[in-house]
């Protein structure tokens, strides 16, 4: 058996983020890119390891390949370990028949058996869909302090937002009191993060208990913390103040991406004591030519920019050729933005070709009905023919013929 | 034909004199160069490249910074139960002086050549900076019937002591053999990655064992021109030999060529190097960038033009660096000004502080220098 471990953390990223459109069409959430050099998964696996917790269960269900490939070993993360490390979870076929996960919770119930091999005092319960740093040590220190049962660590968020979360109420102590579930007036702000650390002796009792309920949809959210907030458990909210992004839609991530531009914006990615640690692939130092001009980016390894760049972030080996402009976007890794293309406010996916004389998306300001206006999306190994425009809020799957 | 067979050896301290500026504090094989690698970086990529996994590298002295660098191998692929990375620092078994020449080093790991099981030998110094396909090379030895095949390029020989020309028949053996000739013109010279089957490797350093040679150029390829089939493989790719601290710089600013650049670093054989866990570099408002080589991790919110940019390097508002080398960490403060500088680790330079070489004498500023 391995030797016991005081925490181990379960990281839930089986999700496929539908409303992410065709960026989540082969690969699951969790692994789409994000920050010019990262997946979103590394943000919680270099938090785990920033925080020394080195044993990792990550539940994968939805296209997991290019996860599991991604993940490895665990290398890049530290996590490649004779002890713990990290685990890969899919769902598996047992005696009494084989399902797939039906929901987080019963994610969890399923790898039960996982956990009990480590026999940790407490379980953090994460998903792979959030950009943040936090330190989960102090979360559970709090956890410890407070003796709880459950801690849910939790966030101010903007009161006209609020509609869109799980909201708490806690009294002085920071017990909770009572929980809101994306109510239509909300009466707090304060939003559950999606980072839970529970002690796993409760939890356990509570999994077990809640896949016996046939009426239950086996979920954390909706019932398994209701459940445990209606018996008393000693719940707490862990009040962090940091940057924290769910990037569940193409807006979102679009933001999250450039708020690494904005200076106001607290998330800064150059922090040597938390580092986020990522799968490198091998590339040069990226090259900027005499006729380019770069302003207010990030560019990644092993690009080649001649033309203008503004306000965008550019991954690994992207080329962007003379004359060529990307503004407001994010081009992932492998595109090429050819002669005199124009790029802006748009998200280009791996390896897609935007030939010469494209326009893609549009700036808001030119639009007569701004509802009209999103940020446009070209698929991975997409190529956007020659002259063609790509209108703002479009998702492009196929190949677009250009005319000369 | 790939390489399985092969036994890797890097010497990391050859030529460390030619560049005394930047091997005051390391090995050649662990000078930084082209914005994010060490010089051993592109051996030790060739050689896992065509398959070889059983590297030696041999050290003198001043290899801590080389041993930070390799670890363990990993990031080479190199980090193995079976072969791998093998790092041989000098042992004081005999009388040896710390001068370790090439032969006096292959003396001293005769052991750790013998232990393995290859057929052949790759030995490169790590002065060249080259991505070549060994297995050309190969082909080539095979074909030949060489004993010895020592890649070489043709062009004005480097100003480096014991640098080997050739005179070579139509075939490419190796009729006449020079040591550092007065030569003006064009030459075939030397790029020291020489391959030879492992036995006669063997055979040769016993033999300079018993009659005490001294000189491995000298005494075993020289003297033996006529006796071994010894051939000389002319290299046409990308491929530059480091004699000074002027050709560093030289030799680094032509990676500013997108044409060499594409022979250096192919996305077919890519050049390995540690992982820092950088984020991407990031440009300011109003920074102006142009014609240079930036790494991840770089701040730039001046000017930088025709520069290479290190890991971590620091531009900050109104400074103005151009012509310039910055090496990993390098802070430059706001208006500064810089031109054809070279700047070691870690260097500080303050506000408006202005440093100017020419372009035939680069000025060389040393690790962790605060100006």
């Amino acid at each position: 058996m391995p030797r016991k471990q005081e925490c181990i953390a379960m990281l839930l990223a089986g999700g496929q983020g539908s409303r992410l459109g065709i960026l989540t069409k082969n690969i699951a959430k969790p692994a789409v890119p994000y920050g010019g050099k990262y997946r979103i998964i590394d943000f919680p696996l270099s938090n785990c390891v920033n925080s020394g917790i080195y044993t990792v269960g990550v539940l994968t269900q939805y296209q997991p390949l290019e996860l599991n490939d991604y993940i490895g070993n665990g290398q890049p993360w530290d996590l490649d370990r004779a002890e713990g490390g990290v685990h890969v979870l899919p769902p598996y076929q047992q005696i009494k028949g084989s399902e797939w996960y039906k929901g987080t919770a019963n994610a969890i119930y399923q790898n039960i058996q996982f956990i009990d091999r480590y026999s940790p005092e407490y379980v953090a319960i994460l998903s792979g869909d959030h950009i943040y740093k936090m330190d989960y040590d102090k979360m559970l220190t709090y956890h410890k302090k407070k003796g709880a049962d459950c801690t849910i660590a939790c966030i101010e968020v903007p009161w006209e937002e609020a509609s869109r979360f799980g909201l708490m109420f806690t009294d002085e102590t920071g017990r909770i009191t009572q929980f809101e579930e994306k109510p239509k007036n909300p009466k707090s702000n304060k939003a559950s993060m999606g980072v839970y650390m529970f002690t796993w002796s409760k939890l356990k009792k509570y999994l077990i208990e809640d896949e016996a309920d046939p009426n239950s949809s086996n979920d954390f959210g909706k019932n398994v913390i209701p459940k445990m907030h209606e018996a008393g458990e000693k719940m707490y909210a862990y009040e962090f103040d940091g940057y924290w992004k769910d990037v569940g839609t193409i807006d979102s991530l679009w933001e999250a991406n450039l708020d690494l531009l904005n200076p106001k914006v607290n998330i800064d990615l150059d922090d040597s004591s938390w580092k986020i640690y990522s799968k490198n692939f091998a590339a040069p130092p990226h090259y900027v030519s005499a006729e380019a001009k770069v302003e207010n980016s990030l560019v990644a390894a092993g690009c080649e920019i001649d033309g203008e760049l503004d306000y965008s972030i550019l991954f690994s080996n992207v080329t962007v050729e003379k004359g060529a402009s990307v503004k407001y976007s994010i081009i992932m890794p492998g595109a090429v933005i050819k002669e005199g293309a124009v790029v802006q406010y748009s998200i280009v996916a791996e390896n897609a070709v935007i030939e010469s004389g494209a326009v893609v998306g549009e700036k808001p300001e030119n639009m007569k009905d701004l509802s009209e206006w999103g940020v446009a999306v070209v698929g991975a190994g997409i190529t956007i023919g020659k002259n063609v425009y790509v209108p703002p809020k479009a998702m492009i799957d196929e190949d677009m013929k250009g005319g000369n | 034909m790939r390489a399985k067979n092969i036994l890797g050896i890097i010497f990391s301290n050859m030529y460390d004199d030619c560049l005394h500026e930047l091997t005051a504090l390391r090995t050649m094989a662990s000078v930084p160069f082209g914005g994010r690698y060490r010089l051993i970086d592109f051996h030790l990529s060739n050689m896992v490249n065509c398959g070889i996994d059983r590297v030696g590298v041999v050290t003198k002295g001043n290899y801590r910074s080389l041993m930070d660098h390799l670890g363990n191998g990993k990031p080479w692929d190199l980090s193995r139960k079976r072969d791998g990375l093998f790092l041989l620092p000098p042992f004081n078994s005999d009388n040896s002086s710390m001068r370790r020449s090439r032969m006096d080093s292959l003396i001293s790991i005769l052991p750790f050549i013998e232990s393995t099981d290859d057929e052949f030998v790759i030995m490169t110094d790590c002065n060249v900076v080259c991505s070549m396909d060994y297995s050309e090379l190969i082909d080539f030895h095979l074909k030949s019937c060489a004993d010895v095949t020592i890649c070489c390029k043709r062009g004005c020989r480097p100003e480096l002591q014991d640098i080997m020309t050739f005179e070579t028949d139509e075939n490419g053996r190796v009729e006449k053999l020079a040591i550092s000739p007065k030569l003006l013109s064009e030459c075939l010279y030397s790029l020291n990655i020489i391959l030879m089957r492992k036995s006669v490797l063997e055979r040769l350093i016993a033999e300079a064992v018993s009659l005490n040679y001294t000189k491995f150029t000298r005494d075993i390829l020289q003297r033996n021109v006529d006796t071994l089939n010894i051939y000389a493989y002319e290299y046409k790719g990308f491929s530059r030999t480091i004699d000074s601290l002027k050709s560093y710089y030289d030799i680094s600013l032509e990676l500013l060529d997108r044409e060499n650049r594409k022979q250096l670093f192919r996305g077919d054989r890519p050049v390995y190097t540690k992982v820092r866990d950088d984020m991407p570099a990031i440009y300011g408002i109003n920074c102006k960038a142009t014609n240079s080589l930036i790494a991840d991790g770089c701040h730039i919110e001046g000017e930088v033009e025709n520069c290479i940019l290190f890991r971590g390097a620091r531009v900050g508002k109104n400074a103005v660096v151009k012509n310039s080398i910055i090496m990993q960490g390098t802070i430059i403060s706001e208006g500064a000004v810089l031109n054809h500088v070279i700047t070691d680790k870690n260097v500080t330079v303050t506000q408006g502080k202005n440093i100017s070489g020419a372009e035939s004498y680069p000025i060389y500023i040393g690790k962790g220098i605060r100006i």
